[in-house]
């Protein structure tokens, strides 16, 4: 079956030859009249459209943005918060850091209509250290806006007013999750809160109620906005709405993004119609389909199982290359579509050595704050950096899986999952090669295959 | 299920036992109330939750209830109500109870939970538990006992960090030996108010330290290594100068003011080697200050008076009592009673006082208080003077009075209970005008002018109550035997007050008290005995008209009454 054509809903003007990312531009592409327009409905309309919408999280966990925004404490008296989560750190993801490039205006009017629909008055968006020139481009396109009265108070002739700040971070990937970002957003070190009772729809920023959204669902809800929940919904597969942008890298003819309707692409589409397929002479070997936290495939292993279509349980019998690209199917086969990033590894790729760069960056990110993942994510470093520039012994992957064990399901925060299931995942699959690893590391390299880098 | 005795109690079920515990309290203390130990690093009741040592993980589980009708769901095997446990463990610190909660702590979930917290805090750890101070009294090393693996699978290099590091002049930090459970930081947040400690780096390579160009030299910095549950902090007063399971533990008050904190004096074979604060919850929580740790040090200062002298003589006790009823007798006598002194003490100045016909003046100490636990008034026993009735009024600074009689000659005798009459106001002329009889612990300038001195016990080698700013009656025990050549204070006053024409009252806590009970009646129903171990609330209404020195403080409000701070408590 051929691929589907692309459907470029958020990324439609990314990489447009003569679009700019300026207010001018963004206006004569029909910028700001969702805005206009959202302003003259009433906020709860708006939530209503995001919640039929069916709008899910594009952030990581995909949780349902419409029941987000429902969990907020609007009784509390104190002021709402928005914030943005521009912290694109999950490894494999470079998503958000083009909209916010290229397309700025389209993720502010995205979070003054969601400002609007929760009254919410002031916004921030957490970008990550990494991406001054990000920071700078957002700064700019804020102060376009608010001297267009579309930002600030009494936008758009009305008397409702928000301000959005832009704030950087330090160079953490701890910053990304909701709660740590929120702590380091209020000065701290952005330990992750325990959840009871911070949560942040009712203890978030400075103990206020709080939404955090990432930047590309924020898009997303100008596009909800715009055609409102019902038409968005169709778009995609039920439960799996929208379009959806995969950043995939690694070893395809043609690394890069694409945005598709959820659920319409498969990965063997993806990677070998859309991307071109593997690098001349190699065969792929492993994909980890949602960012680097997510639980590796390995192209030849097949799921089974039985899954909803429509009302009727039917069977499924897929292989990699079957899987179609959406939250409920990645997660039903033990991954999940994550942050959209596809990383794919040939035939090349010494699977101690890709799990080896992981544990060295899980281990850099651990925040520190509670003992299994600060103690378990470098420790898992320690073995498969021994592994690859020492001595590496048989029994390490069985040793590397059972601390992994010990670290998911224990921790504050998802990191805990995030550094334990691509240990768990890589030797669940790929076990034969960690434990045939000590012999092969004394084997020279086939000719003609590169060495990593 | 038992209805719950009060609306506010909720009834929850710990490893199966029933128990009701008032709402608000979290899984581990209500674990504790039918002895379930739930380990646990970086919990402490009395500072903020952090959940991050990981080491309480429980198994919970909640009633279910059908989700649209709300109905209990019953289980038709047990006929009780069925219980939905949780997939993945929880953490007991954060998680507070909610009616009908289940809580498992022996499954082989929760086992291995703790399995693995335990041998993760372990690889990085130097186990150096033989040249360790915190060893014996170290979380890490019980629990490592009762959930260690007994052998490591860590065969990578453990991280380095520094070792030795001053954190102020009076802790000394091991980052190698730090678990990272951030109760140091807490406490210097939450109770001293002297935000100086944090956290450097990340992940594993987590340092704590203080922040540039300051020290953790607050007067609460100790209280920083008793809370510290491995060896990461030790005492510099302390390290490397006794194991901790030689110790005799030995409950005591912390004198250098009136809150009273509940102190624990360690001694070995007659020597105090620390003082570390007790729980008590209506007076100190788990606290005290630096300044009173090293209280001890008085026990061996130099200038402890060590003989009974006469005239500057080596004497007997029987001629020195003599000698000082003969002095006395001639009339003109007046008393300086202290508000140092124990309640036992202060009755028997009294009594000494009555015997004589002589007024008896105390000397104030007043400084400033922190707001914590060093309070304004310096004497720690004030209150026993009013309760015993050796004061009616509050001590003023100087001996004004006595200095005038003194110099009009109505006075031509002083005894002295442990105060410095030089301290106080007299001057030299005075002191030399005057016959004084000292009894004290130091030698000072009146224990020098003194014609008889009766050497005394310090608070670390008798047994004695105070009663504190809130009135509360608070008993200590004798640590140490006292110095060899010292008399016990009790023994000189009572045999004073014989040998100058009063009624013996007997030279031990237990005799006086009976005497005390009889004839005080804010003290009747008690006794030595049956005060409990943290203290015990007096009416303070008589004397609430005074204008007392102290401010606020923990656990005290100025002017509120005795039975509000019994119900604080």
């Amino acid at each position: 079956m051929p691929a589907p054509q692309q459907h470029r809903l958020i990324f439609r003007h990314i990489d447009e030859p003569g679009y700019s990312n300026d207010l001018a531009c963004y206006v004569r592409n029909g910028g700001y009249e969702v805005l206009r327009k959202a302003v003259q409905r009433k906020p709860e309309e708006l939530i209503d459209e995001v919640k039929k919408s069916g709008l899910r999280g594009r952030g990581g966990a995909g949780f349902p943005c419409g029941v987000k925004w429902t969990l907020v404490d609007r009784k509390s008296g104190k002021p709402i918060y928005l914030v943005v989560n521009a912290d694109e750190s999950e490894p494999g993801t470079f998503k958000d850091r083009y909209i916010i490039h290229q397309d700025p205006h389209q993720l502010i009017e995205g979070i003054m209509i969601t400002c609007f629909a929760n009254k919410v008055e002031r916004a921030f968006i957490y970008i990550r250290g990494e991406f001054p020139e990000g920071a700078r481009i957002l700064e700019k396109a804020i102060a376009e806006a608010r001297a267009a009265n579309l930002v600030g108070p009494g936008i758009l002739g009305t008397a409702y007013g928000c301000e959005i700040f832009v704030h950087r971070g330090a160079g953490a990937y701890i910053c990304g999750e909701e709660t740590g970002l929120i702590e380091s957003l209020e000065g701290k070190r952005p330990y992750p809160r325990i959840k009871p009772p911070y949560f942040p729809a009712v203890l978030g920023l400075y103990q206020c109620p709080t939404i955090v959204n990432n930047v590309e669902t924020l898009c997303h809800v100008k596009h909800i906005a715009d055609m409102g929940g019902e038409a968005y919904s169709k778009i995609g597969t039920p439960n799996n709405t929208g379009t959806r942008i995969l950043c995939v890298s690694g070893h395809v003819q043609r690394p890069g993004f694409y945005e598709f309707e959820v659920g319409k692409v498969t990965m063997g589409q993806l990677l070998n119609e859309v991307c071109g397929g593997p690098l001349p002479g190699r065969t792929f070997k492993a994909v980890i389909p949602g960012g680097s936290s997510a639980k590796v495939l390995k192209f030849g292993e097949r799921y089974k199982g039985k899954r909803k279509v429509g009302a009727d349980m039917v069977d499924y019998d897929w292989g990699v290359d079957d899987i179609p690209m959406d939250f409920d199917s990645l997660a039903m086969i033990g991954s999940m579509g994550g942050s959209g990033g596809v990383i794919v590894m040939d035939d090349s790729v010494s699977m101690v050595e890709a799990l080896g760069n992981i544990n060295a960056f899980y281990s850099h990110e651990s925040c520190g704050q509670c003992t299994p993942c600060r103690e378990g994510s470098l420790w898992m470093k320690k073995i498969t950096s021994r592994m690859v520039h020492g001595d590496a012994r048989p029994e390490d992957g069985a040793l590397l899986k059972s601390v992994a064990d010990q670290i998911a399901g224990r921790t504050i925060c998802a990191f805990g999952e995030a550094c334990a299931w691509p240990t768990q995942s890589f030797i669940a699959k790929f076990g034969d090669e960690f434990k045939a690893y000590p012999e092969a590391k004394k084997q020279p390299k086939p000719d003609g295959v590169p060495e990593l880098v | 299920m038992i209805q719950p005795a009060s609306p506010d109690l909720i009834t929850v079920y710990i490893d199966g036992k029933e128990i009701a515990v008032p709402k608000g309290t979290n899984v581990i203390e209500a674990a504790k109330r039918v002895n379930v130990d739930v380990p646990h690093y970086c919990y402490h009741p009395k500072l903020t939750v952090v959940g991050n040592c990981r080491m309480c993980l429980v198994e919970m589980g909640l009633p279910a209830v059908d989700p649209a009708t709300k109905a209990p769901v019953m289980d038709p095997a047990t006929g009780k109500q069925k219980v939905n446990w949780m997939p993945r463990p929880t953490i007991g610190c954060a998680t507070n109870v909610s009616p009908g909660l289940h809580i498992r702590t022996t499954t082989q979930m929760v086992k291995d939970c703790r399995e693995g917290v335990m041998e993760f805090l372990l690889i990085n750890h130097p186990l150096d538990c033989p040249i360790c101070d915190q060893a014996g009294e170290c979380k890490l090393q019980e629990q490592s006992a009762g959930y260690g693996r007994g052998y490591s699978r860590f065969v990578e290099k453990k991280n380095v960090k520094p070792k030795r590091t001053l954190l102020g002049p009076r802790v000394m930090l091991d980052d190698e030996r730090c678990i990272l459970c951030s109760r140091c930081i807490r406490f210097s947040k939450e109770v001293a108010k002297d935000d100086v400690l944090g956290f450097i780096d990340r992940g594993s390579y987590s340092t704590l330290t203080c922040y540039p160009g300051r020290k953790l030299e607050n007067n609460y910095s100790l209280n920083t290594v008793d809370i510290c549950p491995v060896g990461a902090l030790t005492s510099t007063d302390f390290r490397f100068k006794m194991r901790v399971w030689f110790l005799k533990q030995t409950n005591s008050i912390d004198t250098e003011s009136s809150a009273g904190a509940n102190t624990v004096v360690w001694s070995r074979e007659g020597v105090v080697y620390r003082v570390t604060p007790r729980q008590n919850d209506a007076v100190n929580d788990t606290w005290m200050a630096d300044s009173g740790r090293v209280l001890y040090k008085e026990i061996r200062a130099a200038g402890r008076l060590d003989s009974v002298r006469v005239e500057g003589s080596e004497s007997a006790l029987e001629f020195a009592l003599g000698a000082a009823a003969a002095i006395l007798g001639k009339g003109g006598a007046a008393v300086v009673g202290s508000g140092r002194s124990t309640v036992e003490e202060q009755f028997l100045t009294r009594k000494l006082a009555e015997a004589l016909k002589a007024k008896a003046s105390l000397v104030s100490r007043v400084g400033e208080g922190d707001g914590l636990l060093v309070t304004a008034d310096r004497n720690p026993n004030v209150r026993g003077a009013l309760v015993t009735g050796l004061a009616a009024e509050l001590p003023s600074a100087t001996l004004g009075t006595l200095a005038e009689q003194i110099d009009s000659g109505a006075v031509t005798s002083v005894v002295s209970v442990g105060e410095d009459l030089a301290a106080a106001g007299l001057s030299e002329a005075q002191m030399a005008k005057i016959s004084i009889i000292y009894l004290g612990t130091h030698a000072n300038a009146t224990s020098r002018a003194a014609r008889v001195v009766f050497p005394t016990l310090t608070v670390f080698e008798k047994h004695g109550t105070l009663v504190n700013q809130q009135f509360r009656i608070q008993r200590f025990a004798k640590a140490v035997p006292g110095v060899a050549g010292a008399v016990d204070d009790l023994t000189v006053l009572s045999r004073l007050v014989s040998a100058c024409g009063g009624a013996y009252l007997g030279s031990d806590v237990g005799t006086v008290w009976t005497a005390l009970s009889a004839e005080v009646p804010a003290l009747a129903a008690i006794r030595y005995s049956n005060i409990p171990d943290t203290g015990l609330l007096l009416d303070g209404s008589p004397w609430a008209a005074l204008p007392f020195a102290e401010g606020a403080s923990l656990h005290y409000k100025p002017g509120s009454a005795p039975q509000e701070a019994a119900a604080r408590g």
